[in-house]
């Protein structure tokens, strides 16, 4: 290592150990772990569609693993997290178009973003949960 | 194209279109028609799943045997996977500094996702092709 003698007169760029992150930065690294999370399910839906393509069987194993508490659990984060990457990528057109840059823009949009997402979310389980077919 | 950006554009031609990935505005452009194309595809599936609740086997592969199903599932397949394995790509290359492990990464993901997609794919079409005939 090589000596450093002077230190350093301006601020620091913040580190992002001790660095309150700001909700737009939040919502920032969500979208891509949610992006990384979704690509992930790719492989439950390929699981899915090979053993309906497969056997009575295996799609009966499947069935029961998604009737599940933990399979319920999953498909539950599964859609949130897809709501949200949802209309977090339409927000991103939005930017890239120009629009709605401005930081208190982008600290509404956020609500807006997140509050899409859950309604979705609530509105789709509302459904798959009722039974709506007599 | 390649040829001609190498022979007769001017330095400032040939360093547009350049990004970190050295594609341009390419894959950016891919990114965003899948996403378009993933919303309306994605929201049939939920609704579709919605549905299906609770249908037996049989069931599930009449509904994904008719023509339309089969067709909008097949094109949610081919959209929603390349859109994963372009994102997956962008991770990869902004996160693994390596350069050999990052190319090695980028090439099994492609893989991975092309050979997954197929299998879906696939599955699809053997249940529409083999059921009620």
């Amino acid at each position: 290592m090589s000596e450093t003698t002077q230190k350093p007169t301006g601020p620091l760029s913040p580190h992002l150990q001790v660095y309150k992150l700001p909700l737009t930065a939040i919502l920032s690294i969500t979208h891509r772990v949610t992006g990384v999370g979704l690509a992930l399910g790719t492989i439950l839906v390929a699981a899915f569609l090979i053993a309906a393509a497969t056997s009575e069987q295996h799609y009966n194993v499947v069935m029961a693993i998604a009737d599940s508490m933990i399979g319920t659990l999953i498909l539950f984060a599964w859609s949130l997290a897809l709501y949200f990457h949802m209309f977090n990528g339409m927000r991103h057109m939005f930017w890239d178009s120009g629009k709605f840059l401005q930081k208190d823009q982008a600290m509404r949009t956020n609500y807006i973003v997140l509050l899409f997402a859950v309604c979705a979310t609530g509105l789709t389980w509302f459904f798959a949960c009722g039974n709506f077919v007599e | 194209m390649s040829e001609y950006k190498d022979k007769y554009a001017a330095p400032l031609k040939r360093a547009k279109g350049l990004g970190s990935a050295h594609e341009g505005t390419d894959h950016w452009m891919k990114q965003k028609i899948t996403a378009i194309l993933n919303i309306p595809l994605v929201l049939w599936l939920i609704w579709s799943m919605i549905g299906l609740k609770g249908a037996t086997h049989f069931e599930f592969k009449l509904w994904l045997a008719q023509p339309a199903n089969a067709v909008l599932m097949i094109m949610l397949i081919i959209s929603v996977f390349y859109h994963a394995k372009l994102g997956a790509q962008v991770v990869t290359e902004d996160y693994i500094s390596n350069e050999w492990f990052k190319l090695v990464k980028l090439i099994a993901q492609k893989i991975f996702f092309f050979a997954l997609g197929l299998m879906c794919i696939f599955s699809v079409l053997k249940i529409a092709f083999t059921t009620g005939v």
